[in-house]
């Protein structure tokens, strides 16, 4: 390739000067709905009153700084990030090790094990809310009432959990269809002098498997993470944020105030409290995630 | 050999262009003016959809629907007329929106659809409750109001009688007389679901006959007051005693689907529901439904609510004059004449006009009509509450601020109903949020 030195200065251009228009469509792309976005958060802008766009400065952010609503929804959206990525990450592993294993009708359960990850998330949601979690005629209140135990309140006792198991039982399958995979990659002959030296089950699954796993599982963990910073459906469709603010996330006041309150300068300012959350999330877990897989062999 | 194929497929190419573009242009066609209407999903809208075939042939119009479930529609249609651009030729739009938007000037005033259109025969409230400073914006193509159902097997068995205006301290005693769990059937159903135009609908016409308002004269809210505390503490000791399980996800869907069901002893809602508890092919109840007035606990200013929807044509539509026939057509006496003969009597939009009440035919097939009438001629929504207000509105507020308020406050409320707050709490939150909400309003 490199014939000849003088010539790669003018190639370097060249190939640029090709690239330029796609960074550029990509950068627009990218940098006008932001600057937009920026823009409205520093006016009033109230969609019902058009005539009275004015400058508000930082108003739209001291008034949502300063309100409960934020931090519940900040709260709110991490415990709903961590605990389905560690329940994902937990049944998917399990999954995967029991999908690995070989047992007469493999296939069929694997298909049903990644089936739920196909189903859109206002259909899941509605299936969960209607037909599973409803406590008058649900399935879940038909078995505890047939067991002689009352019926349970999903979504008014436990409206955040609630939604966590929807949304564990719709992504678990996409760690299994991450996870599985690698570990079928594992080499079976590092497995086999493993079981020579003796290692029983756990060992081999601490020892071998387990570290083996911990590059996709960082994969899981941050396409995930991307996803569930932004969740929405399920809670629209079930809780509508509540009670009270219960298991509202910070997309769901954006969306509150957006399309609610028609406040769209406070909706904007929200929005860019949230690019900064995802930002320092994912800034956290990149560290974690990172630090963990430098020290693998 | 290469060039050759491909001067061949060049030059194909230019031909098919070319013999498209002069198909497109010798084709015939379709030239009659057109029209896109926005509606609501409700029963009675999809019924006018299924008619509108007929109203193409008579006018030469050709029409264009968009159907979409009642917040979608909501959210939908305020982006769009806010921003100026003219998707929709006719929208529809409830009591709440058309006096706002008819102010902002974003939509045609319909004063002129001809006197034979029968302007005096529509229901003064439901005019009113359409118009800004006496111009009507939208033209009313069903109406309603709030009443009692009730199950007369239930009661009869408990030897208990519904009269036809109950307190709501009777609708307490035989909820908890009814209440029967192990078999199904709960007390009472109400709104639970949050949103104000879910659980708050409900609670505001409970608020305002237990002589609370929303804001004062000064456009300050009232909700940490005395008479929300009541009647917010009456409604979620009510509900959660002798009501169903899971009552906070429960809206005006979800209740009619458990009386329908056979689940509820009493249910205070819409009067558009009565008409499909009586079709035996969707309910259980249909023998064995009995209506009354909507409950009244101290004053009876604004027990009931009124709400109507209604067609409108933003102004952004370039086809006004076209959209207007087909309003005039679709809220006709003409109209809710042939849908009764046609799909049976009950299933025409209600409410609209003083008309409808008086076909036998219908007064027939619906013996809850003249309550309805009732119901729908005594309701003031310029007096929603004994003491004075600066506002319009028997289950909303008039103003635009009233959406974030409602949502904000109907949430809080629906935390006191899952029991994760009092209800001097919740209210307390409440009523610091309404604050916040109304600040801009106090400022101006």
């Amino acid at each position: 390739m490199s014939r000849d030195a003088a010539s790669k200065p003018a190639r370097h251009l060249h190939s640029r000067s090709l690239l330029a228009p796609s960074v550029a469509a990509l950068f627009l792309w990218m940098v006008v709905p932001l600057a937009m976005t920026l823009w409205f958060s520093a006016e009033r802008y109230n969609l019902l009153n058009p005539g009275k766009t004015a400058f508000a400065g930082w108003q739209n952010y001291r008034d949502l700084l300063t309100h409960r609503a934020l931090w519940v929804a900040m709260g709110n959206t991490l415990f709903l990030v961590g605990l389905v990525l560690a329940i994902t990450l937990v049944f998917g592993t399990l999954f995967s090790l029991l999908l690995d294993q070989d047992f007469p009708g493999r296939n069929i359960c694997r298909l049903l094990v990644i089936a739920p990850f196909f189903v859109m998330p206002t259909v899941s949601a509605l299936i969960w809310k209607n037909m599973l979690m409803n406590p008058v005629f649900g399935l879940f209140a038909w078995i505890t009432r047939s067991l002689g135990f009352g019926a349970i309140e999903f979504f008014s006792r436990m409206p955040l959990l609630s939604i966590v198991l929807i949304i564990g039982w719709e992504w678990t399958p996409f760690a299994v269809l991450i996870l599985l995979p690698a570990l079928q990659s594992l080499n079976p002959e590092q497995v086999e002098a493993a079981r020579l030296d003796g290692a029983g089950p756990l060992a081999l699954f601490r020892h071998i498997e387990l570290p083996h796993l911990l590059r996709p599982m960082a994969v899981v963990a941050m396409i995930e993470m991307i996803f569930f910073l932004s969740l929405f459906a399920e809670i629209y469709v079930t809780t509508g944020g509540g009670p009270g603010l219960a298991s509202t996330n910070l997309a769901y006041l954006i969306f509150r105030d957006a399309l609610l309150g028609w406040d769209v300068g406070r909706a904007s300012a929200g929005g860019v409290i949230a690019i900064i959350l995802a930002n320092i999330v994912s800034l956290f877990l990149m560290r974690v995630v990172g630090r963990n897989l430098e020290d693998l062999p | 050999m290469v060039k050759t194929p491909q001067i061949l497929t060049w030059k194909a190419l230019v031909l098919l262009a070319s013999a498209t573009l002069l198909a497109w242009l010798l084709y015939p066609h379709d030239r009659r003016p057109e029209l896109t209407v926005a509606t609501v999903n409700n029963a009675d809208m999809i019924l006018m959809q299924q008619l509108s075939s007929e109203f193409e042939k008579q006018s030469g119009v050709k029409l264009h629907w968009v159907v979409l479930g009642e917040n979608i529609l909501r959210q939908r249609l305020t982006i769009d007329i806010s921003t100026g651009s003219n998707t929709f030729d006719v929208i529809t739009i409830g009591s709440y929106e058309a006096p706002l938007w008819g102010e902002r000037g974003w939509l045609v005033p319909l004063d002129d659809l001809g006197a034979d259109y029968g302007y005096d025969d529509i229901f003064e409230v439901m005019r009113q409750g359409l118009s800004y400073q006496g111009r009507m914006y939208a033209a009313p193509f069903y109406g309603e109001s709030s009443f009692t159902y009730y199950r007369r097997d239930l009661f009869g068995k408990a030897g208990l009688e519904m009269p036809l205006q109950p307190s709501y301290e009777q609708i307490r005693q035989f909820a908890q007389k009814l209440h029967d769990p192990e078999h199904g059937v709960y007390g009472i159903c109400l709104r639970g679901e949050p949103g104000w135009g879910q659980n708050m609908a409900y609670i505001s016409t409970l608020v305002n006959t237990f002589g609370g308002r929303w804001l004062d004269l000064d456009w300050k809210p009232q909700i940490s007051s005395p008479a929300w505390v009541e009647a917010v503490s009456f409604y979620v000791d009510l509900l959660s005693n002798y009501g169903p399980p899971g009552a906070i996800t429960d809206g005006y869907n979800e209740n009619r689907a458990l009386f329908a069901n056979g689940n509820c002893a009493i249910w205070v809602d819409a009067t558009s529901a009565a008409g499909y508890f009586l079709d035996p092919r969707q309910s259980r109840v249909a023998t064995t439904t009995g209506f009354a007035k909507a409950p009244i606990a101290k004053v009876p200013n604004g027990a009931a609510w009124v709400w109507s929807w209604g067609l409108a044509i933003p102004t952004s539509s370039k086809r006004a004059a076209v959209a207007k026939q087909f309003i005039r057509w679709a809220t006709s006496r003409q109209y809710i004449l042939t849908v009764g003969a046609r799909f049976g009597w009950l299933r025409i939009p209600p409410g609209s006009r003083k008309s409808t009440y008086e076909i036998p035919a219908y007064l027939e097939a619906a013996p809850f009509a003249p309550l309805v009438r009732e119901a729908i001629m005594s309701a003031d929504y310029t007096k929603p509450s004994a003491l004075p207000v600066p506002y319009v509105g028997i289950e909303y507020v008039g103003i635009p601020e009233f959406q974030a308020m409602g949502t904000e406050v109907g949430q809080e409320i629906s935390a006191a109903l899952a029991g994760r707050a009092t209800v001097e709490q919740a209210l307390a939150l409440a009523q610091a949020e309404a604050e916040r909400d109304l600040e801009g309003r106090a400022r101006k």
